[in-house]
């Protein structure tokens, strides 16, 4: 194999890769906090995508704006989500608030599919984004450069917010401990009304560069790169944030390298996130980053 | 020993006739709509009770029965469908040998469709029952996408995303009431016996389970195995009704309504199962008018395709919120407490 191919595939993995990184990070926190998996958090990568389509289309915002608005709705979504369909369920058995997600998820498809339509709608990307460099006889779109990037910024701001901030701290004391959480004071719906912003903002943040990727945006988009994500994030160990972002590298370069050493089994692409997930729930189920698993 | 096992056998099989009597009057007399809508009912109720087996009377929630049904859909249709029907359909790429001269009736291919999926049911067990509550969610999840993309990429089996087409209508209300009915029995009588209370037991405590000596491995088997078998030939129905299928039909999106049912009706119970498939339908029938234009007379409002998608997936939100037990709870229906409601025989109690 050729080694510009090869670097050629790697690059674009990696790309793919911290896309479901960004994702992830948002199961990972709220897995990591209150055990839960939140089924919606594909769609609410779908929404962050209309938000900001709708951004730059209708209110003819500047894009960095409309990007920068469309992450705090999406943050908005994501706490009126925990407000409204979760915090009555955290008491009850896990299954029942799984299925509120689920419940939760099949909500915003059909919500998107209503109001926002069925038929797939092209995103603009921004100049800066859609260029093509050529490095060394590589073709690097600007957006696989800029993804990592982005990518990099978005991760270190979240592993500042839980190990530099006190909400941070009072996030990673609720993963050990709920009750005694509340007992010290701390108002813990607040705290995982937080969670859930910060992770929706990230998948918005995610879910846009994959729209600027794949240049168009369908109700139905979150629901392949959620399962991905989730799945990245159990690769890395759930809980961990940092695994997520290497699951989802490991991943992403795992399908781009099936897909470009293996074309014939290019159809089978989207398996290989599952067929993954089964090997590492059956042989290392703590994943890569080896925190305990709750079962 | 129940006193009244006599009197209650006699009901039931009673009970039975009036159902088959009124199936008879159903097919003679209603329109090929309400017909439509009786088949659905009795496919549903076969899915729901067999899905309702294994996530709420066992505790494992799995989310994989779109697998079981497409492939006890697609055994069905391959073995129903003629040699020259399959040479029309597979445009692309040829039939693979066994499967492209073989043509068996109705019956043997829906037995064989039951057979195949519980045997992929067993064959998943294996790993799939190392995991435990919302793993298992996602690790069956993730089976019931994997069996979809293979459907969609084996062109010289399933014929790819064109799917199977022209396959004969042989689904009429006998075939799909009777296999309900076969299936309602059969699933009561596995929870009713010694098997059925220690699946029970799995669900309250598996570790307790565990200790006092039942094999819960095993039993997840069983129940899983069981489950799969019925909704292959659930998909087998499912498929000789609507004569066409591909892919696309077995998505998430089965589950998420076979989810609907059996929460609706209660997790853990028969009847609320049944209940589930007959409000599911009727209602989803029902609610159909919020997808079309509604005229007020004054005015008219547009309808809005999909609203009723938005409207089950609040109804789902809300019963976990509101209702979390369902219609019936673990409750089932029994001759005793009706017979006790109406005031007769009341030698129980």
């Amino acid at each position: 194999m050729e080694l510009t191919f090869f670097l050629q595939q790697m690059i674009n993995g990696v790309a793919l890769g911290s896309l479901y990184g960004l994702i992830a990070i948002g199961y990972t926190m709220v897995y990591g906090i209150i055990r839960l998996i939140n089924f919606a958090h594909g769609d609410v990568m779908m929404m962050g995508c209309y938000f900001a389509y709708f951004g730059i289309l209708m209110f003819s915002m500047p894009w960095w704006v409309s990007f920068a608005v469309a992450m705090v709705l999406t943050a908005v979504l994501g706490i009126t989500m925990d407000k409204g369909a979760y915090l009555p369920v955290r008491n009850a058995p896990r299954i029942s608030a799984l299925i509120t997600a689920i419940g939760v998820s099949f909500l915003l498809e059909n919500v998107g599919l209503v109001v926002f339509g069925g038929r797939p709608k092209g995103f603009a990307t921004p100049a800066m984004f859609s260029e093509v460099y050529e490095v060394a006889g590589l073709m690097v779109p600007a957006l696989v450069v800029w993804t990592p990037l982005l990518t990099l910024v978005i991760l270190s701001g979240v592993l500042f917010i839980i190990h530099r901030t006190k909400t941070g701290r009072a996030m990673r004391c609720i993963s050990l401990d709920m009750e005694t959480t509340r007992l010290m004071g701390v108002d813990v719906n607040r705290i995982i009304s937080v969670t859930f912003a910060v992770g929706s903002a990230a998948a918005a943040a995610g879910g846009i560069m994959w729209a600027m990727r794949y240049p168009e945006i369908n109700p139905l988009m979150g629901i392949i790169p959620g399962f991905k994500a989730f799945v990245a994030a159990v690769l890395g160990g759930i809980g961990n944030i940092t695994g997520a972002m290497l699951g989802g590298l490991l991943l992403g370069v795992a399908e781009i390298l099936l897909v470009a050493l293996m074309p014939e089994l290019a159809g089978y692409r989207d398996a290989v996130a599952f067929g993954l997930l089964i090997l590492i729930l059956l042989f290392r189920p703590t994943g890569l980053m080896g925190t305990k698993l709750p079962d | 020993m129940d006193p009244n096992a006599n009197r209650n056998a006699l009901l039931s099989v009673l009970g039975t006739m009036l159902v088959l009597a009124m199936v008879h009057l159903a097919g003679s007399h209603g329109t090929e709509y309400q017909i439509r809508i009786l088949n659905n009912i009795a496919i549903f109720i076969i899915l729901a009770v067999s899905y309702n087996l294994i996530n709420g009377v066992t505790g494992q929630f799995s989310l994989a029965p779109n697998a079981f049904v497409a492939l006890g859909a697609y055994t069905s249709s391959l073995l129903t469908l003629t040699p020259a029907e399959k040479e029309i359909s597979f445009i692309i790429e040829p039939c693979i040998w066994p499967l492209s001269v073989i043509t068996t009736p109705f019956i043997v291919s829906l037995v064989a469709a039951g057979l195949v999926s519980a045997l992929l049911a067993f064959a998943m067990g294996f790993p799939v029952f190392r995991t435990r509550g919302d793993y298992l969610a996602i690790v069956t999840l993730g089976f019931g996408e994997v069996v979809r993309v293979i459907a969609n990429n084996t062109q010289s089996i399933t014929n790819g995303p064109l799917g199977l087409k022209g396959i004969a209508e042989h689904t009429t209300l006998w075939w799909s009431w009777g296999f309900a009915i076969v299936t309602i029995f059969l699933v009561a009588r596995l929870i009713r016996s010694s098997y059925g209370m220690a699946m029970k037991a799995i669900k309250y405590d598996e570790a307790a389970a565990e200790a006092v000596g039942i094999n819960t491995y095993w039993h997840k088997m069983l129940a899983f195995t069981t489950s799969g078998f019925f909704q292959g030939i659930g998909g087998g129905l499912l498929a000789h009704l609507i004569t066409t299928i591909s892919p696309t039909l077995f998505t998430f999106f089965l589950t998420f309504n076979l989810l609907i049912i059996i929460v609706m009706g209660g997790l853990g119970s028969t009847t609320g199962a049944v209940l589930g498939a007959f409000l599911f339908t009727w209602g989803g029938e029902w609610l159909r008018f919020v997808d079309e234009p509604m005229d007020l007379g004054f005015t008219e409002i547009p309808g809005i395709p999909g609203m009723r998608m938005v409207i089950f997936s609040c109804i789902l939100i809300f019963i976990m919120i509101f209702a979390r037990h369902g219609i019936m709870r673990t409750r089932e229906f029994s001759w005793n407490w009706l017979c006790g409601k109406l005031g007769i025989g009341g030698r129980l109690r």
